[in-house]
Order: structure tokens, then sequence, then C-alpha cells
């Protein structure tokens, strides 16, 4: 066997493997606000997630992994060498893998994107030099670390803030979600959709104008909310459910809101997520087929196809549990609130993938959540998990890169 | 599990744990009218057991309360101040203490009120607790006040209950005038030391409702933005 057939194979396996972990794990988080709330059952949180993880990683996936594939990385400091980059990769691969799972066997918190991008970083100083790391790029991906959880958390406070004027603090709460609801459902679908279709579908072979651009957006929201208002309208309220709890009728119609915004969020954490398992493991595919680093070589679409694949994968075999695991522990959380994290939280990462900024889902989550507790909608909320994130930071580059660097001198040892 | 951490951020929420809290002392306070009904009636052996009864309630609420305590470390981040809602917390004990130090007292040395005492005191009892009623009415719309982000119509509503457990406090001090002054009436000719207890269960019964007003008055500091 060759060795570009070797890189390959290790490539899509090692990418696979990724991609089934990414499902495994992160999705969890994702989905567990809306089993927590218990606007879903798992069983249903699970095939929802399924569909829209994969439509996100295949429709809008592809900037974030060119970010990942070329952007980190400086193509012009290796087009001497560019077994460099194929090591560089694999062991980037490798070392996430590794460390994602240590880190998640020992509960510290890590994030898969940090990970992939501490290692890309990591070995490129050693491997190639410090010239060869796009340092622009890189610096923009760590301020949208930064700043993706205060957007997110400032969206979330403003959504909630919304609709405690528009329904909760109004003389008829429950008429008043029954008017309003439904817009929310249509902004989630617009959004989603619009953002989707600016990025661009041509690797799926659609091109629109901006103005079929928004028709399309305007219908897609539509629809999405007529289906919302039928199931609405056929809810079932009993005046008695409110004897203990005078929203609890009201919650039911939230529940349906965040059925769409549980979409949502599956379909942004997919078209950011996988590309830190299939950004690399392009970049091998890409220079092992070609013989050189070109800037512009167009990715195959397959190759998001097999993230979405892996991400549904790790989700099947091992996802439902974790999203159990998860979802119960967040009883806190009413559908009124759930909704509110997760439609900001989505609408940050889906913008972030659109501009191909890697981002945390999780931590941007976790901004929501802060958001909507500075509006006083939360019960109890430990600030401690914020520290805990500025240590997934501190501890999760370093160890990225190191392992990618030992990895990265292992590959270069064998194969050359 | 590398998700774990999301889950963490969410503390237990305090507010139904408070609700759970006020209902039992609402009960123990509440069995303070078949208490004063066995004692009227000089049933010393089933006020002995009532009073029994109220003490594992007060014990129950305690072990509640130490549990809630517990449950709100000082990095938690809620919709009202931390301290504030501790301090309310405490003001609810003290009316299972109350209703527990009431009864311990009359049980204890035995006491048989005078006539003209007893036929003013199950009604001025029975508006005390009726005041207590009302603090749970205000503490169980806590929840409702966590979901609408302590804003809006629900604070109105909950101003207003306050208003009625007001006016229930005010009912109740003006029996306790009323029982004082038929007790001054016939003072001279009862022994000292008794008139010195009967004054002060007289006044510990006022107490519950004056406590009761005073979880109403911590609600509403709850609610000053």
């Amino acid at each position: 066997m060759d060795h570009v057939t070797i890189y390959i194979i290790l490539a899509g396996a090692l990418g696979l493997f990724m991609a089934w972990g990414i499902g495994a794990n992160d999705v969890a988080n994702a989905m567990a606000t809306s089993i927590g709330a218990k606007a879903l059952t798992i069983k249903q949180a699970v095939i929802i997630a399924a569909i829209f993880e994969f439509s996100g990683a295949f429709l809008a996936g592809g900037q974030v992994t060119s970010t990942i594939r070329k952007g980190i990385i400086d193509s012009s400091s290796v087009a001497q060498t560019p077994e460099l980059l194929i090591f560089g990769m694999l062991a980037s691969l490798i070392a996430a893998g590794i460390w994602l799972l240590i880190a998640s066997r020992a509960g510290w918190p890590v994030s898969t994107t940090h990970t992939i991008v501490g290692a890309i970083v990591g070995f490129a100083i050693v491997g190639i030099g410090i010239d060869s790391v796009n340092w622009g790029k890189v610096g923009s991906i760590v301020m949208s670390w930064v700043v993706s959880p205060f957007i997110s958390g400032t969206l979330a406070f403003l959504l909630f803030r919304s609709v405690q004027k528009l329904i909760l603090n109004t003389d008829n709460p429950l008429a008043m979600a029954k008017k309003y609801v439904p817009m929310y459902i249509f902004a989630t679908g617009f959004m989603i959709a619009s953002i989707t279709l600016f990025k661009g579908l041509k690797h799926v072979g659609l091109e629109f104008t901006t103005v079929q651009n928004y028709g399309i957006a305007v219908a897609v929201g539509l629809v999405i909310m007529g289906c919302g208002t039928y199931y609405i309208s056929r809810l079932k309220f009993d005046p008695s459910d409110d004897k203990d709890f005078h929203f609890a009728n009201v919650e039911k119609i939230f529940s349906v809101l965040m059925v769409v915004t549980a979409c949502a969020i599956a379909f942004a954490h997919g078209s950011n997520d996988v590309a830190n398992a299939v950004g690399p493991m392009a970049a091998v595919i890409s220079i092992a087929n070609e013989g050189v680093v070109t800037q512009n070589s167009v990715m195959p679409a397959w190759i998001l196809l097999v993230g979405g694949i892996g991400i549904v994968l790790g989700l099947a075999m091992y996802g439902k549990k974790v999203i159990a695991t998860v979802g119960n522990k967040i009883t806190e959380l009413t559908p009124s609130r759930g909704f509110a994290c997760q439609l900001a939280a989505a609408t940050t990462v889906v913008v972030a993938s659109g501009t191909g900024l890697p981002i945390s889902t999780t931590h941007t989550l976790v901004g929501a959540v802060l958001g909507v507790g500075l509006a006083r909608g939360i019960g109890a909320l430990n600030l401690g998990v914020v520290g805990t994130i500025f240590m997934s930071w501190i501890i999760t580059l370093p160890a990225g890169a190191l392992l990618a660097i030992f990895f990265f001198y292992f590959f270069k040892g064998i194969f050359t | 599990m590398a998700s774990n951490y999301f889950s963490k951020i969410f503390g237990h929420s305090p507010f139904m744990a408070m609700q759970d809290h006020m209902e039992i002392v609402d009960q123990c306070v509440h069995l303070l009218t078949p208490f004063f009904k066995a004692v009227l009636k000089q049933d010393h052996a089933t006020a002995r057991d009532i009073c029994k009864e109220i003490g594992k309630l007060e014990n129950k609420a305690d072990t509640l309360k130490k549990k809630l305590r517990l449950q709100m470390p000082k990095g938690l981040f809620m919709p009202v101040a931390r301290r504030d809602l501790l301090e309310l917390l405490l003001v609810q004990d003290k009316a299972a203490n109350q209703a527990k130090d009431i009864s311990g007292l009359i049980v204890g040395r035995k006491m048989i009120f005078p006539e003209k005492v007893a036929e003013l005191l199950p009604e001025y009892v029975r508006r005390c607790e009726d005041a207590c009623k009302q603090a749970k009415i205000v503490i169980n719309e806590l929840d409702e006040l966590v979901e609408t982000g302590f804003a809006g119509k629900e604070i109105k509503i909950v101003t207003s209950i306050i208003q009625e457990l007001d006016s229930i406090e005010k009912d109740t001090d003006r029996m306790q005038i009323k029982i004082r002054a038929a007790l001054m009436k016939i003072e001279k000719n009862l022994p000292p030391v008794d008139v010195m207890f009967y004054y002060k269960i007289i006044e510990g019964v006022g107490e519950v409702a004056d406590i009761a007003q005073r979880i109403g008055s911590r609600v509403e500091l709850l609610l000053a933005k």
C-alpha cells in the first residue's frame, strides 16, 4: 500500500471517529435543554438531533470546515513539504480524540473546538514554524470564543424580556402566548433558513439570488409557523393544571416552540462542530490526492457527508444515554426559558458558522442561560461553571497542542 | 462525560423548597386550634398528644430549613438576593417555633384558663392561624414570581394578597387588646404567677400573626427592584 492510501484511510477513520465522539457527547448539551424542560421525549430528541445535526453538517458545515482545513495554517509555508501538513492534521485528529477521551473520563470541562484548534496551532508552531500560523485568523477565532457567549447571552436576555413583556406579564398570558408564540416560531425558521441560504448551497448544487433567498426563507418560516399554530390549536388546556402553578398551560404552548428551537440548535451545532472532525480530514485527503497544498481547492461534498454520518452514528449508539443523563439534571429550565436559550445560542452559532468561525456550542449555551438568569428568569444558577469554562480554555489549548506535537513527530518518524 | 459541566450550571432552585417549608409550618400552626380546644376542655392527655405532634412538625420544618440553607451556596446566582431569601426562610421557621413554644408552655404548666378569657381564645387563635394561612398563600406565589421574572401583573397579585394579610394581622391586634382587657378585669382575683403566664400566652398567640405579617413584608422586599 502506498502512503497516499494510508493517509486517506487514516484520515477517514480518525475523522469518522471524531465525528462519532461529537455525536456521542457534544450533542447532548444542545438537546438536553429540551429534555430538561420536558418539551421532548428522549427518543424524539435523538430523532430530531439526527435529522438536523446531519442537515446542519451537510448544508451549512462548509465554512467552518474550510477554516479548520486551511484558514489556521498559511499554506504557502508548507508548499514545499505538503507531507508536514498531512502529519500535522492526522496528529491533530488523534490528539483531539485522545484528549477528549481522557477528559471525558475524568469529567474535565473540555471543548472539541478548542482542542482541535489548539492541536493545529500547536503542531504548526513546533513542526513548521511560528510564522506558518495565520495569527490574524487565530486571533479572530479566539476573540469569537470570548464574544460568542456574550452575544448569545445578550440575545437570550432580550428574547426572554420580550416574552415577559408580550406574554407572561399580561392579563391573559394564555391568549397572548397563543398569539405570539407562532411569531417566535416564524423567527426561528426564518433565521435558520436565511443564514443557511445566504452562505450558499453551492456544494449541493443550489444557487439563488438575494430576493429568492429572502422569499424562500420567509416561506420556510411560514410553513413551520403553520405547523406550530396547528399543534398549538390541538393542545388541550386544562384549567385545573393551573391551580398550583398558574402558568402550566402557558408553558405547554412554549414547549411547541421549544421543539422548533431544538431543531434549530441541532442544525446550528451540526453546522459548526462537524468541522472539528472533517476539517483536518478534508485537509489530509485533498493534499494526499493532489500532492500539493492549494488554497482554493474545492472540498468534495461527500466529506461533509461522512461527518454528518459520524455524528448520527455516535448519537444513535451512545448519545441517547448522555442526553438522558444531562437532561435529567436540567430540570430548572422551563420551556419559556429553554426556547430563549436555544434560539439565542442557535442564532449565534449559525452566524458564526456562516462566517467560518469555529466556536463552542456549549459555551454559547451557557452564555444564553446566564442571559436569561440576568433577566431574573431562572431559579438558581451556579456561577462556578463560568470558572470551569475559563479552566477549559487554559487546560484544553495546551493539552491539545502538546499531544498534537507528540503525534506529529510520531507520524513524521514512521512515514519519512 | 465531556458535557456534564453544562448541566452543572443549573443549581437547585430554592423556591419550591421554600414553599414546601411553608406548607409544613402552616400545618404546624394549624394544630393550635385543636390544641386549644383540648386545653379549654381540660383534656390534658389530648393536649399533650397534639403538642407532641406540633413538636414533630417543627422538627421537620427545621430539617428542611437546614437542607435549604445548604442548597444555597454563595456562588449561586438567583433572581432575588440570597440573603433576603435566607431571612425569609428564618421568619417562616419562627412561626413553627412559636407554635411549639406556646403549646409546650401550656402543657408544661397544665394551664387552665379562666372562663372570661377562655371564651375569647378560640376565635383569636383561629384568626392568628388565618394570618399564617394567608402568609402561605403569599409564599405559594413564589414560583409564579419566578416564572414572570419578578415583574408585571404578578407583582400586583402578590401585593394584594399581602394587603389582605396585613388586615388579618390588624384584626388579631384588636382581638388581643380585647382579651387583655378581659383578663385585666379579673386578674386581681387570680394567682399572680398564673396571670403572668396568661398574658404571655395571649401575646405568644398574637406573635404568630406578627410573624405571618413579617413573612409578607419579607416577600415585599423581594419584589422591590
